[in-house]
């Protein structure tokens, strides 16, 4: 659960500042930014989420290394299984 | 030298792996320690320890938050998760953890509400879907994940949600490692620091291992390469004779940290006395409890909590695993009664946990081994 996982930020909540959509290999969820307020991501940015929160801002390389890093960890599946499931999308 | 050339880079990872061989000589043996779980499963997975020299040996720390937790908090937990309208939250991680009445899962099986959620906030979102409910969100995590609890937190008492609460399981590391530098059987000479755990409190809180203890330690990235370089790293201070905090993972670790995760998390928690860790004892100051701020949010405060205490079965050697004394197969239940479909100890549930990580790859790998020089 200490993997982080890449995503692109595509649009910030209009009416929350805290909040904004991120696509992840073309899976786009919303998530949350109030742990990078010192840093404010802007569209187009890359981050990387661990468990719903963006924790970091990266390069575009940086997120490209960290999915191939997920491949190889054989991780990508619980990747995108945990990305599907934020906004309780996939709950149970 | 194996699997060398799926990665990225192969010919970097070569020379840096050459490095390593020169550095390391043949005149000693480094023992060093990875803090992290997720180093754990990434050096098993990617056969790291077949790229290392024999003298360099990898000690796998208690950096997996569900492996640490002793069994009678899941009891705990599960115990409120049977009150009457109470729905249990908690990652997919948790699920198949045993207590002693039981998993998660199986609690599920036998008509508890128990819900899968991805995210602290998402454990919010059903306390708003199901005001009839309460919501309780079983928090595990070291650093990396406490300050998604802690804002979770801060937004439900701003909302004035009042039937979510959060049974806090959240752990700290720089007191575990404290503890295993203590512990007098173990000696080793250098850490490999954890990446996201660092990536929130930073480079600084390490200086004392450095300074204090004479280890040296390098803050480590994930990819198979990171990991070779901070082991270069480590060599180069081990044959210095120096003790510093490096990081190597500076595309994602900022020396101080991350200023607003650790203000969440100062905001909504405070230090325990004291916690138990599953195979390391109790370790004063090493979690953290919700503070009065929040205690009507604080499931321990607002539920009965039975404060169960379970000794692990007598034969699992999750400890001495745990504490590097003993490696996962030397345990004598280790892929006999304690396999990762029916995990005894919680090494063997996560696959950050050294045991499954150990049965996944080299098990697997010495079985297939032995069966090819058979045939």
């Amino acid at each position: 659960m200490c993997l982080a996982i890449p995503g692109r930020i595509v649009e910030i909540a209009s009416d929350n500042q805290d909040s904004a959509i991120v696509d992840v290999v073309g899976v786009r969820r919303r998530i949350d930014l109030g742990l990078l307020h010192d840093d404010k991501p802007a569209p187009g940015d890359w981050v990387l989420i661990h468990v719903g929160f963006a924790m970091s801002k990266i390069s575009e390389q940086d997120a490209a290394d960290q999915m191939s890093t997920l491949r190889m960890l054989g991780e990508i599946d619980g990747a995108m299984r945990e990305v599907q499931g934020y906004g309780l999308e996939d709950v149970n | 030298m194996r699997f060398v050339d799926e990665f990225r880079e192969p010919e970097l990872i070569s020379k840096t792996a050459e490095e390593i061989r020169r550095l390391a000589g043949r005149d000693r043996h480094y023992r060093m320690m990875e803090v992290c779980g997720g180093h754990t499963h990434a050096i098993y997975r990617f056969g790291l320890k077949d790229i290392l020299p024999e003298n360099i040996e990898l000690i796998h720390g208690p950096g997996c938050p569900v492996c640490v937790l002793p069994m009678g908090r899941i009891d705990d937990g599960l115990a409120i998760a049977q009150e009457p309208d109470v729905i249990f939250a908690a990652f997919g991680d948790m699920m198949r953890v045993p207590g002693t009445q039981g998993s998660p899962l199986e609690h599920k099986a036998r008509g508890v509400d128990v819900r899968i959620v991805y995210s602290p906030s998402d454990a919010l979102k059903l306390a708003r879907l199901n005001p009839e409910k309460h919501v309780m969100f079983f928090a595990i995590g070291f650093e990396t994940t406490g300050p998604s609890t802690a804002l979770t937190m801060m937004r439900a008492k701003a909302e004035g949600i009042g039937n979510f609460s959060v049974f806090c399981n959240h752990v700290t590391i720089i007191p575990a490692i404290r503890a295993i530098l203590d512990s007098p059987d173990m000696r080793l000479d250098a850490f490999i620091g954890p990446g996201h755990v660092s990536s929130v409190i930073g480079c600084r809180p390490y200086e004392w291992i450095a300074q204090n203890e004479r280890k040296p330690i390098v803050v480590s990235g994930f990819e198979p390469l990171d990991m070779l370089q901070s082991i270069v790293m480590l060599l180069r201070q081990l044959r210095a004779g120096e003790a510093k905090v490096e990081n190597q993972y500076k595309r994602v670790v900022p020396w101080e940290g991350n200023r607003a995760a650790l203000k969440a998390m100062a905001e909504v928690f405070q230090l325990r006395p004291y916690f138990e860790w599953r195979g390391l004892g109790f370790i004063s100051q090493s979690a953290l409890r919700i503070n009065d701020k929040y205690a009507k949010f604080d499931a321990e405060q607002r539920f009965e909590v039975p404060g169960i205490r379970v000794t692990d079965p007598k034969a699992a050697q999750c400890g001495e695993v745990l504490k590097g004394v003993l490696k996962p197969h030397q345990c004598k239940l280790f892929g006999r009664e304690c396999t990762p479909e029916h995990p005894v100890g919680a090494l063997m549930v996560s696959s950050e946990g050294s045991c499954a990580a150990y049965h996944n790859y080299e098990h697997r790998k010495a079985v297939t081994v032995s069966l090819s020089s058979i045939a």
